[in-house]
């Protein structure tokens, strides 16, 4: 019996919604193999959220609290899991798949010799080894990866692939790893962090529920009217490539094939057409509604529900029955 | 100051892909390919760096020989060489495999800067970059949403879900870029005339080094096992409104019928 370790991602203090799902995920994984579930919280804050993370599931919790960590790019994360491994004997490690983090597995599994699989949206043992499912080509095949034998596993999990479960366990044991950090870890600094997000949205990677804006909307100005939707929703906000191409919202919510990935248990596209460029970038939403001018446009061919109209006449009346319903 | 842009052939995202059945790897001879969406990002900014600071710049790519016409696209946008590694024993590679081999690749050239795109549009995995960084001992420094280059110093905006940091790194470092960075250019006729003539070094595993116990298919540490085509999503309910918005209300009937309200 040994440990599986997910590495929490958290920002503001708080774990992020991934890190909670993984570590359902993680217990999903232990529930099979018998190994025990540890969370490894690299950066300051980790006494505040042991008991959080030991309500999702971690018995033991590896912490690091140096500055280092948000002081310098990557590889201060990367020296801490060497020692996360060492101290614990894992073979397993859970990764979000948010950008940065996946530097951190990169350079770690170079570093290991470790396997590393990406965006995996479903995860389970058989012989020891993770076998991941993970879709490729625009979402269009979904695959099975595993490991080659006997290298450690690094395993990056999509988000909303798994669903966040209190297990109802007591405080994690704390393990505080002692890292030296090498020369070489701190070749890259960081001089400032610009935070740009202002709206108290969900990051479209991570929420239940995006609205998404087009070219069908004409100019800038249609975004106020997403984002009055999505306000009512508790929804993020994103764009297709056209839109943002156009400077009509930032391109960091841009949704495709060269933009971010969103996997939403409900997206609303209005005015966006639905190109496979798009498409490849939400098209694992589990419900799809559209509204487009368009009755040609391929959008409606992965929708649940669509509307053929003016997204002018449509949106605000759904704005309207949305508030009446909500009551 | 000498700049390398490595590029990646992929299927086209609109053409049909395939995974051959029989070794389980991706059938890119089958389908239409083209140059990485993302790669006329790297190169726009490699381009930028050349008429900004006089830069040298090389575009390197690893695949079969029917990707030479890749090569050439790249180099019509104006860079001045490229090198291709080519090799049979490649085939098959996992991102770590790739990584080993271009980063072998690397070792034999002469670079300040290394720009990737921040991930290709097959897989979508993004570990070549910073993997790369970490073979080679370099610092990783990806989705630069900006980059400049001042002195021996290498300054980059790297993009996050929540704004961005400003890191910097004195050089070589590797870099990625994300579509944020810039407006890509096309390429211009003398570009692409230029582009046929331009020194094009075609070089095998063993020219490069490449430790083919490391690569391809074989020596993967992560293997794709099994895969299915995506089943086709059931036909839902589509109305057509009459110009009143009234549509509004059967889909928000349907919203709260699904609980999204």
């Amino acid at each position: 019996m040994g440990e599986l370790l997910v590495l929490i991602d958290h920002s503001d203090s708080q774990p992020k919604k991934i890190s909670l799902q993984m570590l359902a995920a993680a217990n999903q994984l232990a529930s099979a193999s018998g190994d025990t579930v540890s969370a490894v919280w690299l950066g300051e804050g980790a006494s505040a959220v042991a008991d959080t993370l030991g309500r999702h599931g971690a018995t033991k919790l590896y912490t690091w609290e140096s500055a280092d960590v948000t002081g310098y790019v990557t590889l201060p994360q990367v020296e801490a899991l060497e020692k996360a491994f060492e101290v614990s004997g894992a073979q397993v490690l859970l990764f979000a798949s948010s950008n940065h983090v996946k530097d951190v597995a990169a350079r770690l599994a170079v570093r290991t010799g470790a396997g590393v699989i990406t965006d995996a949206t479903g995860a389970e043992f058989a012989d020891g080894k993770v076998v991941a499912t993970k879709e490729v080509f625009g979402g269009e095949l979904i695959t099975k990866c595993t490991f080659a034998d006997g290298v450690k596993q690094l395993v990056g999990i999509s988000n909303n692939a798994f669903v966040a479960e209190e297990t109802g366990g007591g405080a994690p044991e704390v393990v505080a790893l002692d890292v030296s950090l090498s020369e070489s870890a701190t070749a890259a600094k960081v001089t400032s962090v610009e935070k740009q997000v202002t709206a108290d949205r969900p990051d479209i990677a991570e929420a239940a529920i995006v609205v998404a804006g087009g070219r069908g909307l004409g100019d800038e100005k249609g975004f106020a009217l997403m984002e009055e939707l999505a306000d009512l929703l508790g929804a993020g906000v994103g764009a297709s490539r056209a839109a943002t191409d156009a400077g009509w919202y930032p391109h960091r919510y841009q949704i495709g094939q060269t933009g971010r990935t969103v996997s939403p248990t409900l997206y609303i596209g209005s005015g966006i057409s639905g190109a496979i460029q798009h498409r490849a970038g939400m098209q694992t939403a589990q419900n799809v509604i559209a509204i487009n001018k368009d009755a040609e446009a391929p959008i409606f061919s992965i929708a649940d529900f669509g509307i053929v109209g003016d997204l002018y006449n449509v949106v605000p009346k759904l704005i309207e029955e949305l508030k009446t319903r909500k009551g | 100051m000498k700049v390398i842009v490595p590029v990646k052939r992929v299927p086209d995202t609109a053409g049909e892909k395939n995974i051959d059945p029989n070794d389980k790897t991706v059938d890119r001879e089958s389908v239409e390919s083209v140059l990485c969406p993302i790669n006329e990002f790297s190169i726009e900014e490699a381009v930028r760096l050349k008429e900004n600071h006089g830069a040298e710049v090389r575009v390197l790519l690893m695949g079969p020989e029917s990707a030479q016409p890749i090569v050439r696209k790249a180099l019509s946008y104006g860079l001045d060489s490229a090198v291709q590694i080519t090799d049979d024993t490649l085939a098959g590679s996992d991102a770590i495999g790739t990584a080993r081999a271009i980063a072998k690749a690397l070792e034999g050239e002469e670079f300040d800067l290394v720009i990737f795109g921040n991930q290709a549009t097959d897989s979508r995995t993004s570990i070549v970059p910073a993997a790369v960084a970490e073979i080679l001992g370099l610092p990783s420094l990806t989705y630069a949403r900006h980059l400049e280059v001042d002195g021996d110093k290498v300054v980059v905006h790297r993009e996050h879900e929540e704004g961005y940091d400003v890191v910097e790194a004195t050089l070589p470092a590797i870099v990625s870029v994300v579509e944020a960075i810039n407006d890509p250019r096309y390429p211009s006729f003398k570009g692409i005339m230029a582009a046929k003539s331009k020194p094009l070094d075609v070089k095998s595993a063993a020219d490069v080094g490449i430790d083919t116990g490391a690569v391809g298919q074989a020596n993967a540490l992560a293997v794709l096992t099994e895969f299915e085509q995506r089943p086709p999503k059931e036909a839902g309910t589509i109305v057509e409104d009459d110009g009143s918005g009234a549509a509004a209300a059967q889909l928000a009937d349907w919203m709260q019928s699904r609980k999204f309200i």
